[in-house]
């Protein structure tokens, strides 16, 4: 019946359907149009830039630039447990004496020596016969160079070369996870008693659950007692909250370091209250306790204002029909008035842990070196190191993580009902 | 929050220990705040509360690190203050802009992939900074705006802006669009229109998400640990090194000053808080 209508015209005679069309695409693009300026500044000024860490982070062709006729020579090298035809070692000859002449063979053997250790020795040794002439062109290299030292004749050192002939590597995540790509090609765990990162990254994951833990049991009955109280009371109460809200990070944590110090007044109040002696006072900066206690009273804020926004909203009614049907307080609590906090519930615990799980600065002045989380080993890296791309992997492995988290949240809350104060 | 009389003993036991636990958690939350205070008054150089000063003894108090911040010699305290004021201001200006204008497309009904654009807008927020400052370091350090004003206010330009989305996103979710088709059918331009309806309309989401940004600005310091050099210096940087390095009262004067400001913001987030539901005609 429908292809019988008679199609509805405007007055200008088009089918109204087209014209509502074009206006809703009118509409679109000047929506977009608004968008755009931001879209655009933050794709160039932040997406791209954290595609770039990704490049960074398994870009590998350094080696792959310094060594063309090496790796070409490679791919006719079959027999992976005898050493190489002549070909390779020519190749490795050319493209090394190519390097020296760039004085750019130092680089190359620091890199080598990385994916095989005892690697530098032998490249110096090389060098030194490649300045002083000594090497006759005319007859096998392979011979020549395998008289230089007992390592160019072990075939684990050939296979470290050719280890690295693949213009990406994921080297740095595996070195992120301590783990590292054995000579076999295979993945092996670095020794147990150098494997710092697994620790950092537990640490990180133990602090950001705690801390949010703690939050949660701090928060839940204040943002309670904001929400049930009558308004002037509550907004007295809420300064609490907000006044840390919107001080400085960096001054909330120096007043922890001024408390927290040996003589400081919690040290003070402790051996008032006989708790310790005045000799014996405990360390309480520069440890966990002391990250722990700090990122609690900092990241508590941003437990207590999304529960404090659902449960405003939560009619105090319902906790008394909960009573009059017969329930006891707890049991009102836990069956009514519990269940329907648990958006707020879940939006500040996201929230809390997303913001711990990469924190920087306070457990860096208050974290000494047991307090320390991944976060400071990125910043290490950039600035101490200066591996970035190690730095980078680390951060990306990290951001993975929150990713994840992020996405579980706005699954639960979405993301657009965060709120702010 | 009196209980009322036929309330059993138990429960009444049960609702001091609450009130208890929440005096507790309050105190946690504010009194770190206030030892600032005091010691920033001290007239020795130790960051402890002297015998004199438990005795409120008034020798023992005194202006002297106040003085310092301000005239001190070889201080950077000026410097960085003027720093962090002029980035904060321009990284305010640009997130305000950049800010108003994406979230009035984003309230738009017809925005296409809504979803996604507001989660691209609002990463910077949660992305942990210290990601965010890697790669904001490598674009500014390929743009050559590493160690320069223009990079840092660039940045925090980045960081600021999803305040501001948000915050006038949510303002805009109230706000009655009739009156901008009123505004229209009388013969109004959209420019017009905006600056003469919307915009007072929504102004105390634009002002309180700019507050947002200013904070956020003035008090970054990891993005801008990675980006200034000697000259870009700010408070935060200045209190990041005196923390770490030598901790002298001058920071304690400096963190007064810091927490007078914050309570200022307060004040005027909370004025325009209540302003915003004003307008909205939300009542509570």
């Amino acid at each position: 019946m429908s292809s019988e209508t008679k199609q509805i015209l405007t007055t200008d005679g088009i089918p109204l359907e087209v014209s509502l069309k074009k206006a809703e695409k009118k509409n679109k693009i000047k929506a977009f149009l608004l968008v755009a300026p931001l879209l655009l500044f933050l794709v160039i000024t932040y997406i791209f830039p954290i595609g770039d860490m990704f490049m960074r982070s398994v870009d590998d062709r350094m080696v792959t630039n310094m060594l063309p006729k090496t790796f070409k020579a490679m791919e006719k090298w079959e027999n992976l447990e005898e050493l190489p035809p002549e070909e390779v070692y020519r190749g490795f000859y050319e493209d090394y004496k190519l390097l020296v002449e760039k004085q750019e063979h130092g680089k190359l053997g620091q890199r080598l020596n990385k994916e095989k250790n005892g690697f530098n020795t032998i490249t110096k040794r090389l060098f030194r016969q490649i300045k002083r002439n000594k090497i006759d062109e005319s007859i096998s290299i392979k011979e020549q160079i395998n008289k230089i030292h007992k390592r160019w004749r072990n075939v684990e050192f050939w296979l470290a070369i050719k280890r690295t002939a693949p213009p990406y590597t994921m080297a740095k995540y595996l070195k992120g996870m301590d783990m590292y790509v054995a000579s076999d090609g295979s993945i092996a765990q670095v020794d147990e008693d150098r494997r710092i990162h697994r620790i950092l990254w537990l640490r990180t994951l133990e602090i950001a659950f705690f801390v949010t833990l703690f939050s949660f049991f701090m928060g839940y009955p204040i943002a309670h007692l904001l929400a049930t109280l009558p308004m002037k009371y509550s907004n007295l109460l809420m300064i609490c909250v907000l006044l840390p809200f919107w001080t400085s990070l960096l001054v909330r944590t120096a007043s922890w370091m001024i408390l927290l110090q040996q003589q400081g007044v919690v040290n003070d109040f402790f051996v008032m209250i006989g708790l310790v002696g005045d000799d014996n006072r405990p360390e309480m900066m520069y440890n966990k306790v002391g990250t722990y206690v700090a990122m609690t009273q900092i990241l508590l804020p941003f437990m207590v204002l999304p529960l404090y926004s659902v449960m405003k909203t939560i009619s105090p009614s319902l906790m008394r029909a909960g009573k009059s049907l017969g329930g006891t307080p707890f049991v009102a609590f836990w069956k009514v008035y519990f269940p329907l906090t648990i958006p707020g519930i879940g939006a500040g615990c996201l929230l809390v842990f997303i913001l711990a799980i990469g924190y920087y600065i306070t457990p860096a002045l208050v974290g000494g070196a047991s307090g320390t989380l991944i976060s400071n080993q990125i910043a290490f890296h950039m600035k101490t190191t200066l591996d970035w791309s190690f730095a980078s992997a680390m951060g990306l492995m990290l951001l993975t993580g929150v990713l994840v988290i992020y996405w579980i949240y706005n699954k639960l809350v979405g993301v657009d009902n965060i709120k702010l104060g | 929050m009196a209980l009322p009389s036929y309330t059993e003993t138990r429960y009444r036991i049960w609702h001091y220990i609450y009130l208890t636990i929440c005096t507790f958690v309050f105190f946690f939350l504010i009194a770190p705040l206030f030892v600032i205070f005091p010691l920033s008054f001290n007239a020795e150089e130790f960051l402890v509360f002297s015998e004199g000063m438990k005795n409120l003894d008034p020798d023992a108090f005194s202006l002297r690190w106040y003085k310092d911040m301000i005239y001190g010699t070889k201080n950077p305290w000026g410097l960085a203050a003027k720093n962090s004021f002029i980035i904060a201001i321009f990284a305010t200006i640009g997130s305000i802009i950049l800010g108003t204008l994406a979230a009035l497309g984003l309230s738009s009904r017809h925005m296409p992939y809504k979803g996604l654009i507001m989660a691209t807008l609002i990463s910077p927020m949660i992305v942990p900074l210290i990601i965010s400052g890697v790669a904001i370091f490598f674009f500014m350090a390929k743009a050559g705006l590493a160690a320069t004003h223009t990079g840092i206010v660039l940045a925090h330009i980045i960081l600021g802006t999803p305040f501001v989305v948000i915050t006038v996103t949510a303002t805009l979710s109230g706000f009655d669009h009739s009156v901008t088709r009123a505004a229209a059918s009388l013969g109004s331009n959209p420019v017009n229109t905006f600056m003469k309806i919307t915009l007072p309309l929504i102004l105390p989401g634009v002002i309180s998400g700019g507050l947002f940004a200013f904070v956020t600005s003035f008090d970054e310091v990891v993005v801008v640990l990675f980006l200034a050099g000697l000259e870009n210096t700010t408070i935060p940087i200045q209190m990041w090194t005196g923390l770490r390095e030598q901790l002298s009262p001058t920071i304690l004067a400096v963190a007064t000053c810091l927490i007078l400001l914050s309570t200022l913001i307060l004040i005027s987030a909370e004025l325009l808080r209540r302003r915003s539901e004003r307008l909205r005609g939300i009542n509570r």
